[in-house]
């Protein structure tokens, strides 16, 4: 087996185990109990897309395809940041609506 | 290209990939979110860093090398950061850790919101 025809059998195989694992990172982002769960999900699926750019820029022959990757997980970060400060926030509001829900009751 | 370099190169594809498989293997089978950030931090990262590595190593570029790196590099440092707060907010957030934990640390500490 020539060297060139073993990378691109390995490239091929990458390509289809990440794929699955795709597949199996949406069943949890659309399952997921919990917002925390999918923001889980949600932090795997930019790590796997990083993946996945970069099996294709070898299977396509685009080098430049890695720059994608490159600003692909500096928006994952900030949104996955994003999604943790959200989590946060929106339980304080629960926290403090079930506190004032009755005030607001009374003075209907 | 080098004819060694063709070999690991595929190899550490291969292995990249079967890294993610198991970061989302384990997020979609451990119980809670706690564990399941186990898998995505970790093996998430490995699974990715190894791929770009191989790219680096297959394409064999200066240019394309730096770029891999480069995403290796802010990939290494961002992940354990992201996987930080997402704990924490869930922590915060009360989301309830599964029945199995016995312990937990942070029981009699104070944390602030911020």
């Amino acid at each position: 087996m020539t060297p060139l025809l073993f990378l691109t059998g390995c490239e091929d195989l990458a390509l289809g185990l990440v794929g699955v694992s795709v597949i199996l990172a949406l069943i949890r982002l659309l399952r997921g109990p919990g917002l925390a769960d999918r923001i889980v999900a949600l932090d795997l699926l930019t790590v796997l897309a990083i993946s996945l750019i970069g099996v294709l820029a070898l299977r396509a022959g685009q080098p430049l395809l890695l720059d994608i990757a490159v600003a692909l997980c500096l928006v994952g970060f900030v949104s996955t940041i994003a999604l943790a400060r959200l989590l946060l926030r929106r339980n304080i509001r629960d926290n403090s609506s079930r506190v004032t829900a009755p005030e607001a009751e009374t003075g209907k | 290209m080098p004819m060694l370099i063709a070999y690991i190169s595929g190899v550490l594809l291969v292995a990249g990939a079967l890294f993610s498989l198991t970061a989302t293997i384990g997020v979609l089978r451990f119980p809670d979110v706690y564990t399941r950030l186990h898998a995505a931090a970790k093996a998430g990262p490995v699974g990715a860093g190894f791929v770009l590595v191989a790219v680096a190593l297959a394409i064999f570029s200066p240019p394309v090398a730096l770029r891999a790196l480069v995403g290796l590099v802010f990939l290494v440092l961002t992940a354990p950061v992201a996987a930080h707060l997402v704990a924490r907010a869930a922590y915060l957030a009360e989301v309830p850790p599964d029945t199995l934990t016995k312990v937990n640390d942070l029981e009699n500490e104070k944390l602030t919101r911020g």
